[in-house]
């Protein structure tokens, strides 16, 4: 543990609202303990300006620990910054040094506009899982869990799948503003489960139709949204959606309509 | 004030079922003519949302995150307890409702607690169904692992994300009743008052986070799940929004507060390292499966290496006091031997307060791979955080504050004393007395969610004309309406020189001291003193910058202290005025020699209901006398 503090110039994107321009603004941060985590170095600087009368700088955070997926901003050009799986509220100061300049930014895609200075809206998300990321079972009296085993490889591998926090990072390390790392996690996190298994054509047809609608981009195989990702979610998941989605196409037929009961 | 707890007759193993049958039922085709307000999202708030809209009321859900997917539930790592007795070892509903009877230390309703025990397995069953990829043997059956204050396997788990897996499966049931249009998710709000017309909750006040906007919402039933206010100790486990508006509002307007003072310290978080420090990080209850919770057993050893400290003189306090339970002793109690050593001069780290959590003896038999495999992820947020190989050297952890067991008061059917006002999960005081075990917060937020209000708003429907709502000018809807503008206009325009964080730091240092892990009637009453001496100046020198008319988070921040300043004061009284130990309320003058907790089940046994009584009036302590049927009083012992 160092005891040595530090001293920074941050670079600041301040926007009032979706609609005005934003700029860079730059603030010194003295006295930055290592052991600070990088949102508790911003509270800091927040709390002087609040004493100068000025209005803090804005940006979403909520658990801290690295799990809420609330926390957003652009490090040093990085989504998260520099400390690989790792999001922004565990990141702690110890990876910067005494004179560093530090640039903040939103995370910049046409899909998530920003709320404000550090903030973005992100509900484009939420609508890509309102259209089919799920299983159909209503609350009620399912079957016994154990009824339906499921082999350790597939429920670790939708485990893995699974962990997404939904933060959005992927899209914006993307040059093309791409959802599909996104929108692959949940294609295989429920995919790979037989309670999954119903609707899994219906719902990688639905989510992508969804994704295309809230003007993310298409994946070129970068590899910039596995790199940025804090919770290690891997592009395989690309390709098993990509599958699923090509025999979902070739294969699709409109529901027919039923009838009443007698 | 009345409190009828409307507890059904018959027994307890038959009172659910019963209750369920004597309910109302609303038809089909009238149910979508309500209309019900859930505020919050998390396990009990998106679970219940989803469930009531797939039966077909209309449902307005609103949190104050941007996606109701990161509510604090999330954040819950260990895993979801369930009597199904996969292990084969002894485990069976009964048991899981005499532990957690007995794990409250004997403060909670026994109804209640049983009901809770009853639903678990479909708690389970409904996650798996839901696409919750719990741990799984090479069987393909479902792994478990095992939890404090239980000697049964019976904790289900998602690596130490069951809370995260958990969360998402109701989030996606909620999503698809939005994508189906019968929830309307309000994101980014904050509900600020609720609305009573005739005695009834009606409605309620909220502010759009983004563009100030201050909207009343109307309907034939409020929920609130809107978690716990462990935040009114500044530092927690809490996520930083995590605030007790929503019940403090409520309990204002008439809904009593159970058993305010009981809070939850819980054993296992990373140690505070500086004033800088916005909040605390927990390590799951699960790593004491595994872990040996240590100090050394001379005071000039706590400076040393951990390694270089030998085996003999090594203190392993948990197995020494508490062999038939060692390190997988309850909460309350592990957090109180960790103060008592540390207390004693024992304690590790730069600040003496910590104590080790070893996985050494682990790590040997199991193997690296094994322990990876179980905790993986944990042991890399604590290495993130302290900057310590967790592989190599103990980790190091102190008790922090973690839960609320109080909450508001509900009777059988979650319904609080305002009627139409349903309040479930961390929110309300029901099923964990003064100490809540260990798995079993995700357990009550679902099982609230998922399967109580269903039935049991239904019924408190039933018995409402359909699609007979007041108008949005109702007089007491603009009235309230208009209280909470003033009320942000007042905050805005006080302009002093203090940040409501500072507000929120003060008390909380005044709440931890005074009214934390160890608690007496001198602290409680110097607290009361403190307290509104802190309000005041809070009320003439915050310093609220910026607008109402955008997103502003100082604003925000500014209402919830506001709110903790009065709550804070009210949990001192409660502990002030029970004068008695029992599980996470530890009152100095009633201990045993050996520093246990010392019950006074003819003075106490019973919950502490508070009744608001008006601006500058005391509030007024009834009592819901507790009766054990089925588990019988005694002393709560794990040696």
């Amino acid at each position: 543990m160092s005891h040595k503090s530090m001293n920074l110039t941050l670079h600041v994107w301040r926007q009032k609202n979706a609609k005005c321009d934003g700029k860079f603004v730059e603030y010194k941060a003295d006295g930055v303990s290592p052991d600070m985590s990088f949102l508790e170095m911003l509270d800091v600087v927040n709390e002087g300006l609040i004493a100068k009368g000025e209005e803090p700088v804005e940006f979403d955070h909520d658990c801290r620990e690295g799990i809420c997926g609330t926390c957003s901003m652009v490090i040093n050009g990085r989504p998260h910054g520099p400390k690989e799986r790792t999001t922004t509220c565990q990141l702690h100061m110890r990876s910067f040094k005494d004179g560093d300049s530090i640039t903040l930014e939103p995370w910049r895609a046409e899909a998530f506009p920003v709320v404000r200075d550090l903030v973005v809206d992100r509900s484009a998300f939420d609508r890509i899982i309102a259209v089919g990321g799920f299983i159909t079972a209503p609350a009620g009296s399912p079957q016994d869990s154990n009824s339906l085993p499921i082999s350790k490889e597939n429920a670790d591998l939708s485990m893995d799948a699974a962990s997404c926090i939904g933060c959005g990072a992927c899209v914006a390390a993307c040059p093309n503003a791409s959802a599909m790392l996104f929108v692959s996690a949940k294609i295989s996190h429920l995919g790979l489960l037989p309670q999954g298994q119903p609707e899994r054509y219906l719902r990688v047809r639905d989510m992508i139709a969804q994704m295309d609608a809230e003007a993310f981009g298409t994946c070129t195989n970068h590899g910039e949204c596995e790199t940025a990702c804090p919770k290690g979610i891997k592009m395989e998941n690309i390709a098993r959606m990509n599958r699923d989605f090509i025999k979902a196409s070739l294969t699709f037929r409109h529901a027919t309509i039923g009838g009443g009961g007698a | 004030m009345e409190l009828n707890a409307h507890i059904p007759d018959g027994p307890i193993q038959q009172k659910w079922e019963k209750h369920k049958f004597d309910s109302k039922l609303v038809n089909p085709a009238n149910k979508r003519k309500y209309r019900i307000i859930m505020v919050g999202s998390g396990l009990a708030g998106g679970a219940g949302a989803a469930s009531l809209a797939e039966l077909g009321y209309n449902v307005d859900c609103f949190c104050y995150q941007d996606s109701p997917r990161r509510a604090h539930s999330i954040a819950a790592q260990g895993g979801i307890n369930a009597a199904k007795n996969y292990r084969n070892d002894g485990d069976s509903v009964f048991r899981l409702f005499y532990d957690t009877v007995k794990g409250g230390d004997f403060r909670a309703r026994e109804a209640n607690v049983y009901r809770l025990a009853e639903v678990s397995n479909n708690i389970i069953d409904q996650s798996v169904a839901n696409g919750v990829p719990f741990a799984r043997e090479y069987g393909g059956l479902l792994d478990n692992r095992s939890f404090g204050g239980a000697q049964v396997s019976r904790t289900f788990y998602a690596r130490g994300q069951t809370g995260q897996q958990l969360l998402i499966g109701a989030y996606q049931a909620l999503e698809r009743q939005v994508g189906l249009g019968t929830v309307k998710m309000y994101n980014r709000h904050e509900m600020l008052e609720l609305i009573m017309v005739d005695g009834i909750a009606k409605g309620i006040v909220t502010r759009d986070m983004v563009t100030g906007a201050i909207e009343s919402h109307i309907a034939d039933a409020v929920i609130l799940s809107t978690g716990g206010y462990g935040n009114v100790f500044y530092l927690s486990t809490n996520a930083m929004g995590c605030n007790g508006t929503a019940v403090w509002r409520a309990y204002k307007k008439g809904a009593a507060f159970g058993n305010p003072c009981f809070t939850q310290i819980h054993p296992t978080c990373i140690p505070v390292t500086g004033d800088h420090q916005s909040k605390l990080t927990l390590m799951s209850e699960s790593l004491r499966n595994d872990g040996r919770v240590w100090v050394p057993k001379k005071k000039e050893d706590c400076k040393r290496v951990p390694s270089e400290i030998k085996e003999d003189d090594r203190d392993y306090y948990l197995e020494r006091k508490y062999p038939s339970f060692g390190n997988l002793a309850p909460r309350d109690i592990s957090s109180r031997a960790a103060k008592q050593v540390c207390d004693e001069g024992r304690g590790v780290g730069e600040t003496g307060l910590g104590v080790y959590l070893d996985f050494s003896d682990a790590i040997r038999r199991l193997g690296k791979n094994k322990i990876e495999e179980k905790y993986g992820n944990l042991f890399e947020m604590y290495e993130r955080i302290t900057d310590e190989n967790p592989y190599e050297t103990p980790m190091r952890i102190y008790p922090a504050v973690h839960y609320t067991m109080g909450g508001l008061w509900v009777d059988y059917n979650l319904m609080s004393t305002i009627p139409g006002l349903f309040v479930a999960g961390e929110a309300n005081f029901s099923d964990h007395g003064a100490n809540r075990l260990g798995a079993s917060a995700l357990m009550q937020g679902l099982a609230d969610g998922y399967f109580v209000l269903p039935a049991t708003v239904s019924n408190y429907l039933a018995g409402l004309k359909p699609g007979v709502r007041p108008a949005a000018d109702h007089p007491a809807v603009v009235e309230t309406e208009t209280a909470v503008k003033t009320r942000v206009e007042k905050l805005l325009s006080i302009k002093g020189s203090k940040s409501p964080t500072h507000f929120h730091r003060e008390l909380g240092k005044i709440m931890w001291e005074y009214c934390g892990m160890a608690r007496n009637e001198a602290g409680l009453k110097k607290a009361l003193e403190l307290i509104p001496k802190l309000r005041e100046e809070f009320w003439k020198d915050v310093r609220v910058v910026g607008e109402n008319e955008s997103l502003n988070q100082s604003l925000e921040m500014a209402a919830r202290v506001a709110d903790f300043l009065e709550l804070g004061e009210l949990m001192c009284l409660d502990a002030l005025e029970r004068r008695e130990s029992c599980g996470g309320h530890f009152r100095e003058e009633f201990q045993t020699e050996d520093g246990e907790a010392l019950r006074d089940d003819e003075n106490f046994c019973h919950t502490a209901v508070w009744e608001y009584k008006g601006e500058g009036q005391n509030p007024v302590r009834h009592i819901e006398s507790l009766t054990f049927e089925y588990v019988h009083l005694a002393t709560r012992s794990y040696k």
